[in-house]
């Protein structure tokens, strides 16, 4: 980390120093290596020219501009990230265990520092036919990867950008027609922050074809507390009448980053639910997309923040809908405490091709603490004439009767907050499907008032 | 049940508070015995809600002057929680929900804090759940509200039921009821009735705040005070009731040269 000295923090000096940021980034991916990328190397390469090409002379956002007004990327700039270390020492399955949920035992897919990690994943219950592993073993079989890696809407995003240049290898999964998994599959990204400062750009895509359907854990977690950053894109696409049940977990090191993308598309009568829970990072962002192309599309999303000390958390989502009769419910709660600072920004287009949408939208925020600070900004867009939306904001404190109804029965006060807390952020951990993640952090919650 | 040598459970002399700054009870005196069941009527804004909950420890309210004994110590000095751990309980007018926290649970870590604070073992869940199942019978209640979240989604005559389960469990020296009767059908009044008849014992006591006599059918009263503009007007037997329910507050108000406290 350097000191700059100067009389006045100049602005030209800043964005120049921003511009060049992003190209650093960019260096410090791996370089290609055919002979381990075998059949989906020129996918990867295809992948990341076109990524680099967006890239070329992007300064990266400030607060000057809206979509960037409420979190500052500063404390990003100010420390010098490095390229995953390739002699790392990969930990061993019982270091991991704690993350492992019973229900995953036997499909689970492991990413170590964004590499893959086959020594500590086991896919041997997925059912016959269930296509599930990294791209290097499933584009040998997939050729048609190449019309889904890369190809969701919202690519020129600059950190989506920044991952797709720097695309080395990917969790897949992908359901065949009409394919039905009941285990739930797992996609743990396990960081081991070592001495300098790493970069890791984990990357997943699923695809679900007409009919199928299945419940997905994304995980993003670490073995110790240190300074890392993890830019992470999930492509997601739903053939007609698909259902995905998604939770997405991100529980990095406190000091760590994170800025993550979720991108979804849904063809006609699909069914896509996510619940999107940010425990971790000083800073981190969450951009959930979710495009319906298709008519009778349902959508949920439930979001839960909780956050203390001095951490940023940012949600950015947007269901864009271009088809008429789609529906969407959307829940984004926010608990913050210390001078943590919580941001919400959810936006809905409704066109006027997308007739009888019905679209709601919550944001409910649980202050604890005088320093704590959330902003919450609907945003619909709705040029449709005959649509159902509706969008409610809310920011409070706990509740003084409810404490004391508490109280009056024994628990001291404490307690009381604790419990109360719980019960604001079981509303989104309670849609969990899988049991003992959802008690696991059930447990988290209670414990971390 | 009133007998002259019983320990006097709650003395209030001359009690005034507030909320806000505007003053609500403006000099109240009400002395409850052991094995007494007291009614307190009154108009609407008459003081009577504030005053269960100035009982109880409501953090909102102020106390500016007079004393509350409980059991001879000063229960004003006493936080919300250690009241309830020494035996007083309110039966709240709209309990609270609490999503993700199931009934069981909840009634098992009030139960068990009362236990700590007198100095007993806790009970394991399994002990626990053997005593809960008893007194489900007191209300009537299904073991299926045991798994259920606290008071989510239940009707009100549930969450009044719920209520009067949590005072059987917790077998409170003085048990407030403020308007536990309000909202519920007869058959649901008759339930809450008779599980507070259950618990009534000589050496516990119980205040009923309420709005209407239907509930001094069920549970019958040793006094009934009227209260108004922050004070107690008049106290009587229970014909005093009977006599509210035909002629109204109006000729209490309009009397109210008559001393508080009987």
């Amino acid at each position: 980390m350097t000191t700059q000295v100067s009389v006045n923090p100049g602005v030209g000096l800043k964005t120049s120093h921003r511009g060049g940021y992003v190209q650093d980034l960019v260096n410090t991916r791996p370089s290609l290596d055919s002979t381990t990328l075998g059949a989906a190397t020129t996918l990867v390469q295809t992948c990341r020219d076109r990524a680099e090409a967006l890239l070329t002379d992007r300064p990266l956002p400030t607060t000057r501009e809206e979509e960037w007004r409420f979190t500052d990327l500063t404390p990003l700039t100010q420390v010098k990230f490095v390229g995953v270390a390739v002699d790392r020492p990969v930990p061993s399955v019982s270091e991991i265990n704690a993350f492992i949920h019973p229900e995953t035992a036997t499909t689970r897919l492991v990413f170590v520092n964004g590499v893959y990690a086959p020594q500590l994943s086991d896919l041997s219950g997925l059912p016959a036919g269930a296509i599930v592993g990294n791209l290097t073993t499933v584009a040998s079989q997939y050729p048609q990867l190449s019309e889904y890696l890369g190809q969701q809407q919202g690519a020129e995003e600059i950190f989506t950008s920044l991952n797709t240049a720097s695309l080395t290898d990917a969790a897949v999964v992908w359901l065949a027609r009409n394919q039905a998994i009941d285990s739930p599959i797992q996609l743990l990204f396990v960081t081991t922050p070592g001495e300098a400062p790493e970069i890791n750009q984990p990357r997943c895509l699923v695809v679900a074809e007409p009919g199928s359907s299945a419940t997905l854990l994304e995980e993003y977690v670490t073995l110790n507390p240190g300074v890392y950053f993890t830019n992470g894109v999930t492509e997601i696409w739903l053939g007609e009448n698909a259902q995905l049940h998604h939770t997405r977990l991100q529980q990095e090191s406190q000091a760590a980053f994170h800025i993550g993308k979720t991108a979804v598309s849904q063809a006609r009568d699909s069914r896509y639910t996510c619940n999107a829970v940010s425990l971790g990072a000083e800073l981190s962002r969450h951009h959930l997309e979710v495009y319906q192309t298709g008519e009778q599309t349902e959508t949920t999303l439930n979001g839960l923040t909780m956050i203390s000390g001095d951490q940023t958390a940012d949600t950015h989502s947007l269901i864009g809908y271009t088809r008429p009769h789609g529906s969407s419910q959307q829940i984004h709660k926010c608990i913050v405490d210390g001078h943590g600072h919580a941001i919400f920004n959810g936006k809905v287009f409704v066109p006027q091709a997308a007739q009888l949408t019905n679209a709601a939208q919550l944001s409910s925020n649980l202050l604890l603490s005088p320093k704590a600070r959330v902003d919450t900004k609907p945003q619909l867009e709705i040029t449709a004439d005959n649509v159902k939306c509706t969008h409610g904001a809310t920011v409070s404190q706990l509740d003084s009767d409810e404490v004391f109804y508490l109280q009056s029965r024994g628990i001291d006060a404490h307690s009381s907050r604790k419990l109360l807390t719980f019960a604001f952020a079981y509303d989104v951990l309670g849609q969990i499907p899988v049991a003992s993640l959802r008690d696991s952090l059930s447990q988290l919650v209670r414990n971390q008032v | 049940m009133i007998s002259q040598n019983s320990e006097v459970i709650l003395a209030v002399r001359d009690l005034t508070a507030e909320v806000d700054g505007t003053p609500i009870l403006k000099g109240l005196n009400l002395e409850v015995k052991a094995g007494e069941i007291h009614a307190i009527m009154g108009p609407n804004g008459s003081g009577k809600s504030t005053f269960s909950k100035i009982l109880a420890g409501h953090p909102d309210y102020t106390v500016t002057g007079g004393e509350v004994l409980f059991r001879g110590q000063n229960l004003l000095e006493m936080e919300a929680e250690e009241r309830a751990r020494s035996g007083i309980f309110l039966a709240f007018q709209y309990p609270i929900e609490i999503p993700g926290v199931s009934n069981l649970d909840f009634l098992r870590v009030a139960y068990n804090s009362k236990r700590q604070h007198a100095g007993l073992e806790e009970l394991d869940a399994f002990d626990f759940d053997e005593l809960v199942r008893q007194k489900l019978d007191v209300v009537k209640m299904d073991s299926a509200f045991l798994s259920r979240s606290l008071n989510e989604g239940f009707s009100g005559g549930e969450k009044k039921r719920n209520e009067i389960l949590q005072m059987a469990l917790l077998e409170p020296v003085l048990g407030i009821l403020d308007e536990t009767d309000s909202g519920l059908d007869i058959d649901a009044l008759k339930i809450v009735a008779g599980g507070v008849n259950q618990l009534t014992k000589p050496d516990n006591a119980i205040v009923l705040i309420t709005h209407y006599q239907r509930l001094l059918n069920y549970i019958v009263p040793d006094f009934v005070h009227v209260m108004a503009r922050g004070r107690i007007l008049t106290s009587g037997g229970k014909e005093l009731a009977l006599e509210l329910e035909t002629r109204g507050y109006d000729w209490v108000l309009e009397s109210e040269t008559v001393g508080a406290g009987a």
